[in-house]
This record gives structure tokens, sequence and C-alpha cells, in this order.
């Protein structure tokens, strides 16, 4: 038990907490259920706004899957590299910890590279987030504007990463850094969770 | 600082269904289905995936059952949300309909 459930079982013996062994994990998935307020937000907005328009394009014609599907697929491979990060950390292995870290967001800044070749290539095909050619300009806005606020997530997680990489090699002993690489990778798998509900309600829906 | 660590779950096995789900997902847009249908079969999928995100990656499973309300709540919220925001949504468009229908119909009695 750390130091500071410690401290709270003393003041407090009758509670127990949500995640005992870390108040940082409990801080991390507080976070993220207000974040994932602000993307449900968005989403249910966009739903909404299409639901009730008359010309919305179909953005399976517009946006093309192949480049999306394949990003997808990146962000999962990199959820697997950080549970294995852990999972290593946990055995006491720091260089594989560190190396797993390092791909992890690598995965990450592959993806925003895609995600901005993919925005490139939009508008200079006419999608801007004010009009297109094809339908409700609201398409646009709402496409840029929840691809974009992910997009921001992923280059914050990868900078996240990176901040750990150096936080596993400066601490101590292995697992004086366990709880901290749990609660990125908290965040980092939130990061993947969105991006599979942005796939499927704004590329294949 | 002792660490508690859980047992890690075979995320190999996640990795594989999440891959596998992914291509049922593009699969399912290709088939010859009612719209309505593949709406359906698309957000099943997407929250099956989201789940072993969730239950596996993020270790929910392995928490108490508090911390997975604290996880569900924002998708309640914003499942609600998109039925608060339809009828508004069609309100607008039924109104926009009456007001091109009334114009319509007003045009010819000008002359």
């Amino acid at each position: 038990m750390s130091h500071v459930a410690s401290m709270h079982g003393a003041v407090e013996p009758a509670e127990s907490p949500l995640t005992p062994e870390s108040w940082g994990k409990l801080g991390m998935w507080i976070f993220l259920a207000g974040d994932a307020v602000g993307f449900g937000t968005l989403l249910a907005g966009y739903g909404a706004m299409r639901a009730t328009s008359a010309d919305w394009p179909r953005p399976f014609d517009v946006l093309g899957i192949n480049l999306t599907a394949a990003m997808t697929f990146l962000l999962i491979c990199s959820s697997v590299t950080m549970v294995k990060a852990l999972e290593w950390l946990g055995k006491g292995d720091r260089t594989r910890t560190r190396v797993l870290l390092f791909m992890t967001a690598l995965g990450g800044a592959i993806f925003v590279s895609l995600q901005a070749y993919e925005w490139t290539h939009l508008i200079h095909r006419g999608l801007h987030i004010n009009g297109n050619p094809w339908g409700a300009s609201l398409f646009g806005t709402s496409f840029f504007l929840v691809t974009g606020f992910h997009g921001l997530h992923v280059t914050g997680g990868v900078i996240y990463l990176l901040a750990m990489m150096r936080v596993v090699k400066r601490r101590p002993v292995p697992a004086a850094s366990y709880n901290a690489v749990e609660i990125s990778g908290l965040y980092w798998h939130f990061v993947d969770l969105v991006w599979i509900m942005v796939f499927t309600f704004m590329y294949l829906l | 600082m002792a660490t508690a660590e859980h047992k890690h779950p075979n995320y190999m096995a996640i990795f594989w269904y999440l891959a596998i789900l992914t291509v049922v997902e593009i699969a399912v847009i290709y088939m010859p289905l009612a719209k309505f249908t593949i709406g359906v079969l698309l957000c099943a999928l997407a929250l099956g995936k989201a789940a072993l995100v969730a239950m596996y990656f993020m270790h929910l499973r392995f928490e108490t059952r508090t911390l997975g309300w604290v996880a569900v709540t924002p998708l309640v919220i914003a499942t609600l949300l998109v039925f608060l925001l339809l009828p508004d949504g069609f309100a607008v468009v039924k109104k926009t309909v009456g007001v091109k229908a009334a114009t319509t119909e007003t045009a010819p009695a000008k002359h």
C-alpha cells in the first residue's frame, strides 16, 4: 500500500477507495471520464446535425477508408506495445519497457503524421472547415473539429509517453515507476478507444 | 513502495479480437443490408471493441465496480444527449420544409 493510501486509512478507516493502490489512477480515471464527456458531446452533436441534414455527404465516398483503416490498426498495435511495456516493467526489465514505450510513442507519431497527410489531401480536394463541394458545410466543420481534437490528444500522448521513458530511467527501481506507467497507459488506451468510436461514426457509418 | 500488480490478461488474444472486429466492421459496410441494419451492426461492433479496450487494456475488469460506473457515465450522457438534440433538429427541418411549402403555396396567389 502506498504512503498516501495508508495515511488515508488512518484518517478514515471505514472508507475503501475506488483504486486502493493509487490515488493517481483514480485521478486519471476521473480526468478521462471528463474528457470522454467532451468527445461524447462532439460525437452526439455530430450525430444530431447529420441526422437532421438534408444534404450530408456520405463520408465513406468522400473521405475514403483505406488510410484510416491502416491508422486504426496502427493505434491498436500501439496499445499492445503499451500493455507489453507495463508487463515488462512488472518483471523488472526497464530496458525492454523503455523500448516498448518508445515504440508506442512512435506509433502515435506516425498516426499524427498520417492524419496530417490525410488532412492535406482532403483540403486540396476542397474540404474546408466552412464548406465543401459535396454538401452540408457542417460536414467539414465537424470532421476537422473531431479528428483534430483527437489528433491533439494523440500528440499530447506522444509527449506524455516520451516523458515516461525518462521517468522509468531515472527512478531507482522498476517498481517505483510502475504506477506512473500504468496511469500513462490508461490515457493512451483511452485515445485508442476514442479513435475506435471516431472511426466508426465519422468514416464508416 | 510496493506495487499492487494484478495478473496480466492475454493481451495478444485481445489484439487479435480487435483486429478481427475491425475487419468485420469494414466488411459490414460492403454487405447488401438495409442502411439501418448496417448502422446497428457498426454501433454494436464499435461498442464491443471499446469494451475490450477498457476491460482488458485499461484493466477495468480488475478494478472495483464503482470505477466501472465512473467509466460508463460519459457514454450514458452522450447517448442521452443525442435523444435530447434530435427533436430540436427535426423541428428545424420541419419548419424549413413548412416555410418552403408555404412560399410555394402563396406564390401563385400573387398572380
